[in-house]
């Protein structure tokens, strides 16, 4: 096991290296001067040359990586171009929506999938998984921002229960935030579920066939029984799997739903950074991105070994 | 609640007014930060301008210069010195008095060498800031220049306090009205009304400005009541879903922003006169404000405001003649027209103002490829290394008309006689002599079609009923909410 733990955090630390490479690299291919972009149409040159030399642009390339690399190995990741503050606390204030958003999605798909996916499986062909299934076909053709705006144009404009738009702040209150993340969470939520219950659906129809599970209806359980017991734990591979690209990707992939409600999430911040070529911000997010991608992985493997004994050997 | 409240309750009848409130004002963009001496972004301005900050003079409604914290002002030194008379009692929201000491550190500031003050020309023409006592200071410049009291009104030259100006940008202290209490980045900034200030009171207590990016999220906002007023909504096209609604007043005004055909007069065929001028024929500017703003802009015929008193209306100089336009590309060599491409920035104006331009020249012969940019392209490519035939895009800088002047900016316009008419404005101590200038430096650019001038971008201000004096124009980019109030039943 610790032999296990030690190469995965060596790879982690080499993907990451890896990653802030090709990320300065690219961002500095993309053109566009965050100095031009600051001053506008009509900035004078003298103010633009004074700036450049504030945020520390008038060094070459390899000055900067080094400096952005050594800075972040330090904790320090810079200050902000636009907005003139820490990068790690536009970081924190932003992950403190787009964290428990993703949460809150990812527990309402689950909540959902799993249970829908075992029904449709242990009734398969029935009317129930019928209809599940067609629902879960569905809810992968909607598009989740289209999903949202109805949400927002019934529950917001026409029954005026949730504000359209906006995150109060968690010093507002738990429950509060909490309400002005359910329509966000469920439009996140829903195609996820409909991924998650066909994954769940198909994995549990496949281990209902093994072996295993014959012995434990010979011996006298019923086929609902079999499945919860003796299924369920090696039909949940696919399904983390699935469950941990679905974090890292809603961590940052709920720009769309992020700018229907207004929340000042992630991927807004990273989007915004991009137009306002804010390059360090965005390098530092991808950065977290990536690592996060690479840290959700490394869980999943861990969480694979908890559910099959025969993967804790280390083969 | 001070006397002027007082008499509005007393004229609108009590019943009939509310209690005060705190005003949600929706804006699109979100400022990078909060110090409107930095960086050039408007949407600075558009949370701090009037409410936060103040300046020696201030701009209202209707683009007049009015006292602010300088109470009065004479012009001694034939133009070339200005004695501003301070208001006395002005505290800035860190509890410092203000004083001339203030007026001088914040315009040193802004003019020296380290200064990232975007328009830090307006201060080179100070030679000598003299405090002759705690309440009066002089501002001499190197000659008389009528436009530098207009200028020290924008929210580049706002007094700043040297204790907090370092922190302005995410802790803005001014002297103004409101008080900066909180930023939620990517949400909202939130002011409170000061209750030192030392003009008259104002009726709000407090206002939110909330960052709402997409147009439709802007819309299902205000229908959802989380916005009392945006100001400046982002989508002309569904404006008439408020218009018919009761519930909400929709004003339709103007902005500084004249929206052109920028053209690159350094390359053919744009060098040529006869292509620009058949370019101005080939336009219809009707077919453009419909199309792409949905009727609401007026159209202009140089680079000059519609609603400012100097303003001539030349948008009849070149009237949309095809034929003309074909003729004047024959007389120019180009009798089957040419290739070029638009350069788009991202507003939705630009991208389908652009799209109508194409099929308009398209039925000249001249064929167009459209390429769309983001804005960091856009400026790097077009208004920095000039790379590009034909753009399109708004320029909202307040009375810009002199950008004309300068032979290197993006147009390539370099004009010995138009160089001089800039020249003697600038210079121009008497107000009737100014205006006939400017109304002089309005026709030479059209006469000499420099660019393409379409309209001048509407500000569609959309807000609840009964909420009153919000502004309808925007002469300068400022939400001013000291004159804002609620009348009627809600709130």
């Amino acid at each position: 096991m610790s032999s296990f733990l030690l190469k995965k955090i060596i790879s982690l630390i080499i993907t990451l290296f890896v990653a802030t490479g090709v990320i300065f690299i690219l961002i500095e291919v993309v053109p566009g001067d965050p100095v031009a972009f600051m001053m506008g149409l009509s900035g004078s040159t003298e103010a633009a040359d004074a700036l450049r030399i504030e945020l520390g642009l008038n060094v070459g390339p390899w000055a900067r990586y080094v400096d952005w690399v050594w800075g972040m190995v330090n904790g320090n990741f810079g200050i902000s171009y636009t907005y003139r503050v820490p990068v790690i606390e536009l970081i924190r204030e932003r992950a403190l929506v787009s964290v428990p958003l993703t949460v809150y999605a990812l527990f309402l798909s689950t909540a959902i999938a799993i249970p829908a996916g075992l029904i449709s499986a242990s009734r398969r062909g029935s009317l129930v998984d019928t209809s599940f299934m067609g629902v879960a076909q569905l809810g992968v053709a909607i598009p989740n921002f289209w999903f949202a705006i109805l949400l927002v144009l019934f529950f917001s404009t026409t029954l005026k229960l949730f504000s359209a738009s906006g995150f109060p702040g968690w010093d507002a209150g738990f429950l509060i935030c909490l309400k002005a993340l359910t329509l966000p969470a469920i439009s996140l939520a829903l195609p996820q579920a409909a991924i998650l219950s066909r994954v769940m659906r198909s994995s549990a129809l496949e281990v209902m066939n093994e072996d295993y599970i014959r012995t434990a209806r010979a011996k006298g359980l019923n086929k609902n029984q079999a499945l919860l017991r003796h299924g369920l734990r090696n039909a949940m591979i696919p399904v983390l799997t699935i469950l941990g690209l679905q974090f890292s990707f809603l961590l940052a992939g709920g720009i769309i739903i992020e700018s229907v409600f207004s929340l000042p999430g992630l991927g807004r911040l990273v989007f915004q950074s991009i137009v306002q070529r804010d390059l360090i911000v965005v390098k530092s997010i991808v950065t977290l991105l990536v690592f996060s991608v690479v840290f959700i992985t490394f869980i999943v493997d861990l969480l694979y070994a908890a559910v099959d004994p025969r993967l804790r050997e280390g083969n | 609640m001070k006397i002027i409240n007082l008499i509005i309750i007393l004229f609108l009848g009590w019943p009939s007014i509310g209690w005060p409130m705190t005003l949600n004002v929706g804006l699109q963009l979100e400022p990078p930060n909060l110090d409107p001496t930095s960086g050039a972004a408007a949407a600075i301005d558009d949370v701090v301008y009037g409410n936060i900050f103040e300046g020696l003079v201030r701009i209202n409604e209707f683009g007049d210069i009015q006292p602010s914290l300088s109470l009065s002002w004479d012009l001694v030194n034939n133009g070339k010195s200005y004695i501003f008379y301070l208001a006395n009692d002005v505290l800035f929201h860190n509890g410092d008095r203000f004083t001339a000491a203030d007026v001088k550190f914040s315009f040193d500031r802004a003019k020296s060498n380290g200064s990232t003050n975007a328009k830090k020309y307006i201060f080179k023409p100070i030679v000598d800031i003299n405090i002759i006592d705690p309440h009066t200071i002089m501002i001499t410049l190197d000659q008389a220049r009528p436009d530098f009291l207009f200028n020290i009104g924008l929210g580049d030259a706002v007094i700043v306090n040297e204790d907090s100006a370092d922190r302005n940008s995410f802790n803005p202290v001014g002297t103004g009205p409101f008080k900066f209490v909180k930023w939620v980045r990517g949400d909202r900034v939130e002011l409170v009304r000061y209750r030192k200030y030392w003009g008259p009171s104002v009726f709000l207590e407090g206002a939110n400005f909330k960052f709402i990016t997409d147009p439709l999220s802007a819309y299902t906002a205000m229908k959802a009541g989380d916005i009392d007023a945006f100001p400046n909504y982002p989508a002309p096209e569904n404006l008439f879903l408020f218009k018919n609604d009761p519930d909400y007043e929709v004003v339709v005004g103007l902005t500084a922003g004249e929206t052109i055909l920028a053209t690159n007069n350094r390359n053919p065929p744009f060098d040529n006169l006869l292509v620009r001028k058949a370019i101005a024929h080939a336009i219809d500017r009707s077919e453009l404000i419909d199309g792409a703003m949905f009727g609401n802009a007026v159209p202009i015929g140089s680079h000059f405001a519609p609603n400012h008193p100097d303003y001539i209306d030349l948008t009849g100089l070149f009237p949309h003649n095809l034929d003309e336009a074909r003729k004047l590309l024959l007389l120019a060599g180009y009798p089957n027209g040419f290739n070029v491409s638009l350069k788009l920035p991202p507003p939705i104006y630009a991208r389908r103002t652009g799209e109508l331009i194409a099929s308009q020249l398209g039925r000249v012969g001249i064929k167009v490829k459209i390429e769309n940019m983001e804005w960091a392209q856009w400026i790097d490519q077009v208004l920095i290394n000039k790379n590009y035939d034909l753009s399109i895009v708004s320029h909202v800088e307040p009375m810009d008309i002199n950008i004309y002047a300068n032979p290197n900016y993006y147009f390539g316009y370099d004009n010995d006689d138009f160089k001089k008419i800039i020249f003697d404005i600038e210079s121009s101590t008497d107000a009737i002599n100014s205006s006939q200038l400017y109304k002089l430096a309005q026709k030479k650019i059209a006469d000499d079609a420099v660019n393409g001038y379409l309209y001048q971008l509407g500000k569609y201000g959309v807000w609840k009923a009964g909420l009153k004096g919000m502004w309808a124009n925007y002469p300068i980019r400022s939400n001013d909410l000291r004159g804002v109030y609620f009348v009627g039943g809600e709130q």
